[in-house]
């Protein structure tokens, strides 16, 4: 006997991973190549707050998901041009592009305040929907649930299988070996950050489209930063994200739920849950230090200029 | 015609100096174009915003009110970016700090001592400090990233925040505000120019940025603070104990982050309240590297950023602009700061590549 609650829970905490999903697969890809960007945060509030604003004007689920890509790669691309040309250290840029997305989010967000939109349609194949547990949950999910998991098989595809995939891990291990043999580091890095950006974007997008259709400002809530702790969790690993995203996810659903149960726990001290939960996670991952340098890219925050 | 940037042999001091003034100049030419987009007249909401609100002796010290927080705080950060110890949770610490002064401050509602401010502020520097021990303990016992576990506890701490004032300190004649009860004036920072709102506070930062000068230029710390930033290996060869400066730097920002905390509730709000800080902890990370890790610098560096602070509750008012504005300005400050900062260590070159000259040896 199946519980009524079940698919319905199961449902809630795929939406409440589908954001992570997106940023940490957008993030491995970004550092194997050896680039740092602490700028999820700020890209994830762009995309989320672009993806919006289109939605609620023009009405159409289609042109928000693209605009929110779109934001987050402008503000990779403001990434890109000052840590890869200018050569700027990484670790205050991504800083930079968190305070400054947050900011013009809500500059842009005021006036959305309020409205709300029609959430995206979800997959609806006639009798199959209808079937217990998987038909919801596998053939009813809208249309960035299916591109996040996709993106997960990208991801590792790409990186393992294709040469393209072996030139950025190259260039994320070691730039200056892949930079005498002929291999552009700036541009591979680039187009890396440029993904990384739109990623971002669309996990900001599928937040405030889907998640919780509406606009409030930092509804990121620091997200951003966990999906640049779940990198570390998966050691750079796409497969190994999507794991520990649908955990996380799975961790700030139950706490809502035990919220609802109405156990006498302050309804605060539960919401700190996923955060902590982030910093036990990293600790383990990290306390072996000869593992955790063996899965991270070697060159990973390290500014490569050709003639030095 | 091409355009490089080619390495310079040794640093540019003017451009050290010299790139906050571009960054500030380009900001002031974007506020320009983004007052245009926004629909408002360019120049005189650039008047409104930064010229308007220290037009009064009312407004300077507003300003200071202000500038104490981000200037403690960005001075204790500016320890730790030089050794690259990247604290980024200084809100939290700033919040759990104004917590342990404050909660002083309710425990002991009815004392009519003089030692319950200073109890106070001792409280807050260790509540800042204890916050900041997290991320100390967990780097150099774990190797995990401070970057990522200091700013978790932020979001740990504004909980703790609002847990404490929606249940346990709720003040008991609040009309079921989500508030504590206002502090007695033994727990008030004094105001020393009357009339206005400037405490005590603004001259201990002066104090503070006095006292970490000496100490950066003089002191053995400073010292092994900037070589382990400069040259790790070099550090490690010279056998300066690294995890030790990991604990220095975290102590002196997490303090200095909880002292401000402390201020800010014993000073302009005087309870506890849900919002305590509109982001100064992140916002005194753009006032460290625009002091340039100075603790000269972050003086001049913090009063204008208070100054963005002034003047977006100014263009809220006077022009109805909402006072996000302000993060979109302190965001773009550190953009055109980090971009212009790579002249210090390049220039500009126009033309052809020079010819590829091999050197012997390794080159690095």
């Amino acid at each position: 006997m199946i519980p009524d609650w079940l698919t319905p829970a199961i449902m809630t905490i795929i939406t409440a991973s589908t954001p992570l999903v997106f940023a940490a697969v957008g993030e491995i890809m970004v550092e194997k190549s050896g680039v740092l960007n602490l700028g999820v945060e700020g890209m994830m509030i762009m995309g989320a707050v672009a993806a919006f604003a289109i939605g609620v004007t023009t009405g159409s689920a289609t042109l928000a998901i693209l605009f929110g890509a779109l934001a987050g790669l402008v503000l990779a691309l403001i990434f890109g041009l000052l840590t890869l040309n200018l050569r700027a250290n990484q670790v205050a840029t991504g800083l930079a592009l968190t305070l400054f997305g947050l900011g013009l989010s809500a500059l842009i967000g005021h006036s959305f305040v309020g409205e709300t939109f029609s959430g995206l349609p979800k997959l609806d194949i006639p009798f199959i929907s209808k079937l217990p547990i998987i038909g919801p949950l596998v053939f009813g999910q809208d249309v960035l649930v299916y591109m996040s998991v996709a993106s997960v098989f990208f991801a590792g595809w790409f990186l393992n299988k294709t040469r393209w995939g072996l030139v950025l891990r190259a260039v994320g291990e070691n730039h200056d070996a892949a930079h005498a043999i002929g291999h552009p580091v700036n541009f591979v890095r680039m187009m890396a950050v440029l993904f990384g950006g739109s990623m971002a974007g669309l996990g900001g997008a599928y937040l405030s489209l889907a998640y919780t259709p509406l606009w409030v400002e930092n509804m990121t809530a620091g997200r951003g930063w966990i999906a640049l702790a779940l990198v570390v969790f998966a050691s750079w690993r796409p497969g190994r994200a999507i794991f520990g995203a649908y955990l996380f996810g799975g961790i700030t659903i139950l706490q809502l739920h035990v919220q609802g149960f109405g156990v006498a726990i302050a309804p605060q001290l539960m919401s700190m849950l996923p955060y902590l939960a982030t910093i036990v996670v990293l600790v383990l991952i990290s306390h072996d230090v000869n593992r955790f340098k063996l899965s991270a890219p070697a060159c990973l925050g390290k500014t490569f200029h050709p003639s030095q | 015609m091409a355009i490089r940037l080619e390495p310079r042999g040794e640093v540019s001091q003017g451009m050290i100096y010299g790139s906050p003034l571009v960054a500030v100049a380009a900001t002031l030419v974007s506020g320009l174009v983004l007052f245009a987009i926004l629909g408002v007249s360019p120049l005189d909401a650039l008047f409104t915003f930064f010229i308007s609100p220290v037009s009064s002796l009312d407004g300077w010290t507003e300003l200071f009110v202000k500038a104490t927080p981000l200037v403690l705080i960005a001075v204790g950060l500016s320890f730790g970016f030089q050794a690259n110890v990247w604290n980024i949770g200084a809100e939290g610490q700033l919040t759990i700090g104004a917590l342990a002064g404050g909660g002083l401050a309710l425990l002991f509602f009815e004392a009519e001592s003089v030692l319950l401010l200073p109890a106070m502020m001792i409280a807050g520097i260790l509540g800042g400090m204890a916050w900041a021990a997290i991320p100390a303990f967990l780097k150099t016992k774990y190797n995990t990233n401070e970057i990522l576990t200091s700013l978790m506890l932020v979001y740990v701490g504004l909980l703790v925040l609002s847990w404490l004032i929606h249940g346990p300190w709720k003040s008991p004649d609040g009309m079921n505000f989500p508030e504590s009860r206002l502090f007695h004036d033994q727990a008030t920072l004094p105001v020393f120019v009357s009339e206005t709102r400037l405490h005590i506070g603004w001259l201990i930062a002066l104090a503070v940025v006095l006292t970490s000068w000496i100490v950066m230029a003089r002191h053995i710390i400073g010292f092994q603070v900037k070589v382990i930033g400069m040259a790790p290996m070099a550090a490690r060869f010279a056998g300066f104990n690294e995890n030790k400066v990991i604990w220095i730097a975290l102590m002196i920002s997490g303090g200095l982050a909880g002292f401000a905390g402390m201020i800010e509730v014993s000073g302009p709000i005087g309870k506890i309240q849900p919002m305590i800080s509109p982001g100064y902890g992140f916002t005194a990370i753009i006032v460290a590297f625009l002091g340039r890790l100075h603790p000269v610098g972050v003086l001049f560096a913090g009063m204008l950023m208070a100054l963005t602070y002034l003047g977006g509750d100014a263009a809220q008012i006077e022009l109805n602009l909402p006072n996000a504005v302000t993060g979109v300005f302190q965001g773009m400050l550190l953009f055109y700061l980090l971009a212009s900062d790579v002249l210090v260590k390049y220039q500009i070159r126009l033309g052809p590549s020079a010819p590829i000259v091999f050197k012997a040896g390794p080159s690095k």
